[in-house]
């Protein structure tokens, strides 16, 4: 009989799903029908990463010999039959089985930080060195010099996965220039972006390959002490990181005199205390070193006074999964994919109103459109897509008419969003532009850390002007006082969050000014979301009098009698939609 | 050429600077003037009030001259349209949240940020909104802390660990609420330097001693030294009508503007009714006002009667660490060769 092998997706999404019992499930079948028995290590259940489809969680992969399946949407009681019928009988279930959906959503991918995220048990390190793990550490340490290993990077053209872009090879050089001793590596895992959860999945998923992207980089700028800064919030990938690094630290990755090179490298965990200051590099630094996390101005960088005030290197959880695909493959691979300017692929959390919402991997370069149609399905609502929120509360919409837009960091840049760190959030016609402007308004001022005028005085304001907007109370001058005080409080703030903060309403303004306006001078919210703006009535000629809005109205401000049409009161009514959700007959006028 | 200069045109004037000179600095030395709130040449650069800002030729945004090191060649402009309308919007933001009742604040007249205020003309604001509001009081003895009036340019924070080693207050909560306290919102208990007040550019910090005993147009300035110990700080004393009403040190001293909370705040012995003016000589019990010649006479027939009684090593000398080398050298001397005896000592030896 041929190996078995069952993989069960248990990321962020998948454990949500149920993938644990889907898991014990899987064991236990294995376990009564005595298959395992037979084959001892040749049969396994086991959990992996984020498998990228969270839309169809819990995935399934069922593998006999190299003979693979995946399937879609299992449940715990799914699981009996897959035995019976895949594994034992040998014939896949096949309705539960790909579609031509799971397929798309695959075809324009190419996984290459997470092609073994998803495959390999990320709490096993024997897995991921199955997948040819450490190799490319080895490699370094035991027949490279550290400006060898900067050189591939640097031919590799990978940028700073972590929002800005910056290129890692050049970061790595300045460095390792600098005199001063010791350096110190960082890895920032303190994601705090709403709408992204790349980083995550890819701790979660296969922590090893951070861990190795940071003995590559510790060896390549000369460190002895690495940290991995990363949010509490994320209590899974903290508990398989800190596995993860005792299991590396056991096989002699990490630790004094690794792999008898002499080289002696250990990364420490620092956990984040929820603010998402802390994700910028210098407030990111004076966190670790047990201060108030508020950043400092610039100059100096970082590479040369970072943490403690050494030469520093400080890279995202993204960038240090890609490093050892890039040393083991070398760099004119990498660089094969992608643009000029940005290559390689991105990993981005894709949310919203998507058919598929999951964790993309996607070469630089390819289309808005590509992602938002052939890989996420489109709108799941079957209504019109609107915009493209990229770069979370630092970056901006990009509106419908421009899908054809690239995705790579100039492209981006140039119609006033960013790649970011790689959240994607796709909105549709009933999301109202000014509303999700305000959103991220009221998330930044409230995460500003208070140090300069303009970011905790200035967001605070600009939330304001949306706010009163939204409710009806814009002022006529109000679309030029936040295109003003948003333009200042970009070029006066001291760090990335009060620099980045105004870009989801200036790209608002920028496509979608007509909203705006109709808030403003026609009081009317277009998408009919902001409640100060909309009014619900009953169409007396459609009611039927069922009563259905009286019970749901949770202020009585529907009366009448049964079977005759019903009369709503305006000055009691709240605006909370209730009656519109529930009336059958559709009933309940809405403008 | 020194290798270690470094050239800079400001505001198309030319000059040199050694490397490490900040813009804000070469400025100050080409006398061109750059508004600057949280800005202190003594202390660490902060850097959050962004006022400083100039545009480099060649940059993408404005910097801060702060904490901008010069660069061989650089062009600055310290002053563009852009750069004052960033500025006016700062302003008209901090005054958004801002009490504005320089009509009886203490500060009035010596507030950088009032000042700031007028010469930008800012009496509208476009930005008026919440305002932080707190009904706290803090009960310390000294020092009145008006947490509204707060800018959060950092200064006193800096100053209490950096120059005092203190450490009293720090930043809390974040955004908008962010604030400057001591732990857990408690009342200040710290040394009472007064150093915070001494660098606080706005109404937030000062003395309640001060309060409402007059503005800074109406003071005139005494320079003194403290007579509190033998550092000698130099003070300068705000007077008014014949009144100690504050007490400050100014920068370029030996004590470089840094105080003490005695010699910041002792100032109250000055018209107290139990000062002593006079020597006093008990008699009967009682003691009566006398002369120095008077006193000085007595304690001298004192001292010889017990010498020739009991000996010179019947006698003892004490001075005072709080004293001058000077004076506590004559003390020993006088000790020694007058009274005949090495009993002398200092308490800084306890």
């Amino acid at each position: 009989m041929e190996k078995i092998r069952v993989k069960v997706c248990m990321g962020p999404a998948g454990i949500l799903a149920g993938g644990a019992q889907v898991l014990s499930a899987f064991e236990k079948e294995l376990k009564d029908k005595k298959i395992c028995v037979e084959l001892k290590s040749g049969c396994s259940a086991h959990k992996v990463g984020c498998r990228g489809l969270c839309a169809k969680d819990v995935l399934v992969e069922v593998a006999i010999g190299d003979n693979k399946t995946s399937y879609q949407s299992i449940k715990p009681e799914m699981v009996q039959r897959i035995v019976e019928e895949h594994i034992i009988g040998g014939k896949p279930v096949a309705e539960w089985g790909e579609d031509q959906n799971y397929r798309n959503f695959f075809k324009k991918q190419v996984k290459v930080l997470l092609s073994d995220c998803g495959e390999i048990d990320p709490e096993d390190i024997n897995a991921y060195i199955a997948v040819h793990g450490y190799e490319a550490a080895t490699k370094v340490l035991t027949s490279m010099t550290p400006e060898e290993t900067i050189k591939i990077v640097e031919d590799s053209g990978i940028r700073g996965r972590g929002g800005a872009g910056f290129p890692t090879g050049y970061k790595w050089k300045q460095c390792r220039r600098d005199p001063n001793e010791p350096k110190y590596i960082i890895c920032n895992a303190d994601e705090g972006d709403p709408g992204a959860f790349m980083d995550r999945a890819v701790i979660e998923g296969n922590p090893h390959s951070v861990i190795e992207g940071m003995i590559i980089g510790a060896y390549a700028i000369g460190s002895h002490d690495g940290y991995v800064y990363i949010r509490a919030e994320y209590p899974l990938a903290v508990e398989r990181l800190e596995m993860a690094i005792t299991q590396s630290r056991q096989a002699g990755f990490l630790g004094k005199n690794i792999l008898g090179t002499g080289f002696d490298f250990d990364i420490k965990i620092n956990l984040g205390a929820g603010a998402f200051v802390c994700g910028e590099s210098t407030a990111l630094m004076r966190s670790i070193e047990g201060k108030r996390g508020m950043p400092r101005p610039t100059p100096p960088r970082s590479v040369n006074k970072g943490l403690w005030g050494k030469p520093t290197v400080l890279n995202n959880v993204e960038t240090f999964a890609n490093i050892p695909y890039i040393i083991r493959n070398g760099a004119k691979w990498f660089a094969s994919y992608g643009t000029e300017k940005s290559k390689g692929t991105k990993v981005f959390a894709l949310t919203g109103k998507i058919k598929n919402p999951g964790l993309i991997e996607v070469p630089m370069g390819i289309t808005m459109k590509e992602i938002i149609y052939d890989i996420g399905g489109g709108i799941d609502s079957g209504k019109k897509l609107k915009a493209v929120q990229t770069g979370g509360p630092s970056g901006g919409c990009i509106p419908a008419s421009l899908m054809d837009i690239k995705v790579d960091f100039e492209s981006l840049a140039e119609v006033g969003s960013i790649v970011g760190s790689g959240g994607m959030i796709v909105l549709d016609e009933d999301d109202c532009m000014v509303s999700m402007a305000k959103y991220f308004l009221q998330f930044t001022q409230d995460e500003s850390c208070g140090k300069c005028v303009p970011c905790r005085i200035g967001t605070k304001r600009l939330y304001e002007i949306l706010e009163r907007i939204t409710k009806g109370k814009g002022k006529e001058n109000d679309i030029d006082l936040l295109q003003e005080l948003g333009k200042d409080v970009a070029d006066a703030s001291l760090c990335g969050l009060g620099q980045s903060a105004p870009n989801p309403i200036i790209s608002t303004i920028k496509y979608f000014r007509e909203e705006y306006e109709a808030h403003i001078f026609h009081k009317k919210c277009p998408a009919k979301v902001c409640r100060d703006l909309v009014t619900y009535s009953i169409i007396e000629k459609v009611c039927k009098g069922c009563g259905a809005c009286i019970r749901a109205c949770p202020v009585n401000a529907i009366s009448g009698e049964k079977k005759k049409p019903h009369k709503l009161n305006q000055e009691t009514c709240i605006r909370c939609g209730s009656c519109f959700d529930v009336c059958k007959f559709k009933s309940v006028g809405r403008e | 050429m020194d290798s270690n200069m470094l050239k800079i045109t400001i505001n198309g004037v030319a000059s040199e600077v050694p490397n490490g000179t900040t813009i804000l600095e070469a400025a100050k030395l080409l006398d061109i003037h750059i508004p600057t709130l949280c800005h202190h040449p003594k202390l660490s650069v902060f850097g959050g009030c962004r006022l400083c800002i100039v545009e480099v030729k060649g940059g993408k945004r404005p910097v801060i001259s702060c904490a901008t090191p010069v660069a061989d060649g650089m062009e600055v402009k310290t002053s563009t349209p852009r750069i004052e309308e960033i500025r006016k919007t700062i302003i008209e933001l901090i005054l958004s949240d801002h009490p504005n009742d320089c009509m009886i604040c203490e500060k009035a007249g010596d507030c950088t940020l009032q000042e700031l205020a007028y010469f930008y003309g800012i009496r509208e604001n476009r930005f008026a909104g919440e305002r932080r509001t707190y009904d706290k009081k803090d009960n310390n003895p000294f020092i009145e802390r008006d947490m509204e009036k707060c800018i959060l340019c950092g200064k006193c924070v800096s100053i209490c660990d950096e120059i005092q080693g203190v450490g009293a207050i720090d930043f809390s909560y974040r955004g908008f609420n962010a604030k400057v306290c001591p732990p857990f919102e408690k009342d200040l208990n710290c040394e009472f330097c007064g150093q915070c007040v001494s660098v606080c550019p706005t109404g937030a910090l000062t003395g309640k001693m001060w309060s409402y005993k007059g503005r800074q147009k109406d003071v005139r300035e005494v320079d003194t030294i403290c007579p509190y110990c033998g550092c000698g700080c130099s003070l300068t004393l705000h007077v008014r009508q014949n009144k100690v009403i504050r007490v400050s040190s100014k920068e370029n001293t030996i004590n470089e503007g840094w105080l003490c909370p005695k010699g910041r705040f002792g100032y109250s012995f000055i018209d107290s009714p139990e000062r002593l003016k006079t020597p006093l000589i008990k008699e009967n019990g009682k003691f009566r006002e006398a002369t120095w010649d008077e006193a000085l006479d007595l304690i001298a027939s004192k001292l010889k009667k017990i010498r020739s009684k009991h000996g010179p090593d019947s006698i003892g000398g004490l001075s005072s660490a709080r004293c001058t080398n000077e004076e506590n050298y004559i003390f020993q001397k006088f000790i020694r060769a007058a009274i005949g005896t090495n009993n002398v000592d200092h308490c800084a030896r306890y």
